[in-house]
Formats: C-alpha cells, structure tokens, sequence
C-alpha cells in the first residue's frame, strides 16, 4: 500500500536556506531515509544526505525528524499518519556543510581531547587480567555508535554556542566515565573531567539518553556516577578525611 | 545558491532555523504537569506545616516527624525525648523538613524535572530555552547540588524514624486504616531513599574492581534496581507522605471518624 506524503525538507548551504516542500511516494515497510533516497532519485538529484548502513549502527543518517533528533534509517514511516507534513531538517547544533549534512568535527575534536585508556606502567601487554563484573559496566557505553544525537540535542552546546569550547558534551562525558571506571586505567579523570570537559554543565536533564538510538542509560550509568566520582574528590569532607586516614587512592579505590 | 568552501564562514553557521522547535508532539505537556505538582506538593506542604493537628494516637503525620520538643503532645516525642526542650516553639515541621526537602530538591530525579518544569533549561528535548546564558551546575549556587549525599544520609534516618513511627502504630492499633497508610508510606519513603543515584555510588558505584568486594557489588546490584525505578519512587513516595499526612491530620481534627480509622 502506498501513498503521496508531504515533506518539508532543509535545503541550503552554510547555515543558509529554507524548509522546502515535496510530495512523495511512501510504500509500506519504508523508513525515513528511504523517502529521502526517493527524493534525491526522482525530484532533486543534488540533495545532499549522509548515510552508510541503513541498519542504525553506523551513526551516519542523524536528522531531526519533526524537531527530535533521529537516526533517518530507524524512523518507520508507519509511526506518522498518511495527512502528517514530516518536517527534516539536519542536526541543529553543528554547522551544516549542505541540506542534511552537518560537519560534526566538532565532536573529533572533543575525543582528542580526551586522554587514551593509561594502564600501569608496570603492566605489560598480556599481563591484563579482569573480571566480567568488573568492566561490564563500561560495556554498555561501548554499545556508542557516535550518531551524536545526544551531543546535537544537549541544551548546553544546542542553545548557548559559547559552551562549546568548555564542554565536551555527553557522549565524551561518557568516555571519560568509561575509562574513569576501569580497573586498569590509572589516569586521573575527575579534576579534568569537571574543570576542562564541563561535567559541571551537565543538569541531568537526559535528553541524551532520550534520544540515544542504542539506548544507553547514559545520564543514570555514566554522567550521574561520574558526578559522583567528582564530588568525592572535590566536595565531600568525608572521603577526603577517609582518604586521608585509610592512605587510599580515590583515583581507583 | 553559492558555493561553500571548507573555509567559507558560512560552512561555520548552524541551520538558520527560527522556530524555537519543529516538534509536533505535545511537548509542554511533561513540564506543564511537573509544574503543576510539584506547587501541589510546596502549597501542601507549607499549610502542613503550620497545621496543629499532626498527633492523634497513636498515628504521627509524617510531615511533624520527628517531635524534637516538649511543645509536641507526650506521645509524639521522638522516643519520649525532648531534647530542643521547651525554648523551641515553633510548629515541629519547620525543624526537620529541611532534610527531606533537601534532599528531594537535591535529587537527581527532581533536578530534572524542575530544570524542566520550573526553570525550562529546556523544558523539553530539542526545544529552545528562554535564558541568554548557561553555567548549569559548574559554579554558586548550583553547584551546591553536590551536597546531595549528605541529604541522602539524613533521609536515611527520617525514614527510619517514619518506621518507627508505622510500627508503634502497628502495636497499637494494628487494625488501624492509618497505620497501614503509615506502614505503605514508610517502605515507599524508604525505597525511595535506597534507589538514590547517592546511595549507589555509596554501596560499590565508587569502585573500579567490583571482583574484590562481592557484598558490596550485590548491594549495588540492588540498588541499581531500584534506581532505575527512582523517578517513579520519587513521585509516588511524594504523593503517599502527601496522602499520610493528610489522612492522620483528618483523623486528628475528627474529620474522619470511623471505627477502624
């Protein structure tokens, strides 16, 4: 079963341009993307879209959809009615290159700015031995497709630009929790994680985990904790005196 | 349409879009709702607590405890004990709501919703908030939000104290309707306690080799379960201390006046 949708789609170049407006085929079982693609093969050739996998795991296809960040290829058709205008437009936080496709360098940036996993010195290559329990927690933020839906959603960058150099936002936010909780990262996260990459920012409002497409908890297992983490360094007395008394490392007790 | 370059400013521009959000779904509706009550829950509670009527024995509404003063009716001191003695006049709520309140205001779960619904920072996913600049929590006053930990080991001992308080009920009146309210409220109050984000971290959240302490990595398998439920804790433990404390100050002013209240 088929039917003409309307569409309303971004086009431009540089962060200049307008919603444009199409009618076009949808056939039963086809996902936004899809549309896109049909857009792009039968009314405007030069319509520009990132895309690889078409199965959501390979982060390409961000967009918003009807204002929410989605990945274009998960976003059944099904789920609008037949008289809805679907509204796409690309990611808003990051500067666009052409129509749907934003330059996110912004973000690679942000990872290089990240210290790499830092085992003991002492440890040579082979000599690792850890417990499931003990790095499954880590596991699931590795589940990361790096979409950056929830670096394009996150108020702080999204609304305020001027943020953008002092936080790193919450998919490397993650990272760092992800290497902080590691039995064998001996690197110290918690002072840079507040001062350089701007966990303090952060006002768990998780949006980041709304939109993630992989479903990582990443407000409750990564930011909160890692917020804990933080103020067990900087505000709280009591593991400091603790600390201070036991002679133990709060870096990786 | 010209050409853009990888050095061309306008490769530098976000999409010139000027409505605040496209969104189509009803968005306003999760703040709109929080907003609503969670002023409930605050004009609530400030008629609670310059209310009077908190004892009836054996129920102790849960807003008035603990009495801490020899102002309280003999029965309601914590213990028997008075230990503000009888200098402290005041309505025994205004001492001891600050702890839970702290600690709901700390919360993690209620910082989300009243960002959300009070200061719209944002008031909801991919839609723009009205303030010009934004620090969050990175410095004075929010950054007092780390307090939380030591909020949550206050509301530790208020829930205790409020399952003291169902259980001395359940002694004296075990077929007493308001001593299972009390008894309901209490294991809610206090689930709500354990699943806090605080609490996990407290039991193992705080260690990187779970391997080496296996009681407490089970303890924080616990709590991670019932973290992962603290939204929902938060707002029916909210509404069931509301509900508690009404009902024992309707049994007090004889409002409700059944055999088994």
């Amino acid at each position: 079963m088929s039917y003409k949708a309307k569409f309303r789609v971004w086009r431009g170049e540089g962060g200049e341009g307008k919603l444009e407006d199409f009618t076009v085929e949808v056939n039963e079982g086809e996902v936004v993307l899809d549309i896109i693609h049909r857009l792009q093969a039968t009314q405007v050739p030069d319509l520009a879209v990132r895309w690889n996998c078409k199965a959501g795991k390979c982060g390409s296809c961000s967009m918003e959809i009807n204002g929410r960040p989605k990945l274009g290829c998960m976003t059944r058709m099904s789920t609008f009615t037949e008289d809805e205008t679907v509204t796409v437009t690309p990611m808003r936080t990051f500067p666009v290159i052409k129509d749907l496709v934003t330059d996110v360098s912004f973000n690679y940036k942000k990872a290089r700015e990240i210290p790499s996993f830092t085992p003991p010195a002492e440890v040579k290559p082979g000599e690792f031995r850890m417990q499931q329990i003990d790095v499954e927690r880590s596991q699931e933020f590795r589940k990361c497709i790096e979409c950056f839906m929830c670096n394009n959603v996150c108020h702080v960058i999204r609304d305020h630009e001027e943020n953008k150099s002092n936080f790193a936002g919450p998919r490397f936010l993650m990272r760092i929790a992800e290497l902080d909780m590691h039995p064998y990262d001996v690197a110290d996260r918690k002072d840079s994680a507040q001062e350089e990459h701007g966990l303090g920012f952060c006002n768990i409002t998780k949006c980041c985990t709304e939109v993630c497409p992989e479903h990582i908890k990443i407000t409750d297992n990564a930011l909160i904790p890692m917020k804990e983490r933080v103020v067990d360094r900087r505000y709280d007395p009591l593991v400091w005196l603790g600390n201070k008394i036991f002679k133990r490392s709060s870096s990786n007790s | 349409m010209t050409q853009t370059t990888a050095d061309s400013p306008a490769r530098r521009q976000r999409a010139q879009i000027k409505e605040r959000t496209l969104r189509t779904d009803p968005w306003w509706r999760y703040p709109l709702i929080t907003f609503i009550i969670f002023m409930a829950f605050l004009v609530y509670a400030t008629w609670a607590i310059f209310d009077t009527s908190y004892f009836m024995a054996p129920y102790h509404a849960p807003f008035a405890s603990p009495c801490l003063a020899t102002s309280c009716p003999e029965g309601a001191r914590l213990f028997g004990f008075a230990p503000f003695g009888d200098w402290y006049t005041l309505p025994p709520g205004l001492l001891i709501l600050g702890l839970p309140a702290g600690f709901r205001f700390t919360c993690y779960y209620y910082r989300k919703a009243y960002y959300r619904g009070f200061w719209l920072s944002p008031p909801a996913c991919a839609v723009n908030e009205p303030h010009k600049k934004y620090t969050g929590e990175s410095r004075f006053p929010l950054i007092l939000q780390n307090v939380h930990r030591y909020f949550f080991y206050a509301a530790i001992v208020v829930g205790l104290i409020l399952a003291y308080d169902a259980v001395k009920a359940l002694i004296e009146k075990p077929d007493g309707l308001g001593t299972w309210i009390l008894i309901v409220n209490a294991i809610l109050i206090n689930l709500y306690s354990l699943s806090c984000h605080s609490c996990r971290h407290i039991t193992a959240g705080r260690l990187n080799h779970f391997s080496k302490h296996p009681v407490r990595y089970r303890a924080w398998n616990v709590v991670s379960k019932l973290n992962a439920k603290h939204q929902e804790l938060a707002l029916v433990s909210m509404f069931s201390v509301m509900g508690a404390d009404l009902y024992v100050r309707l049994v007090a002013k004889g409002i409700i006046a059944f055999s088994f209240a």
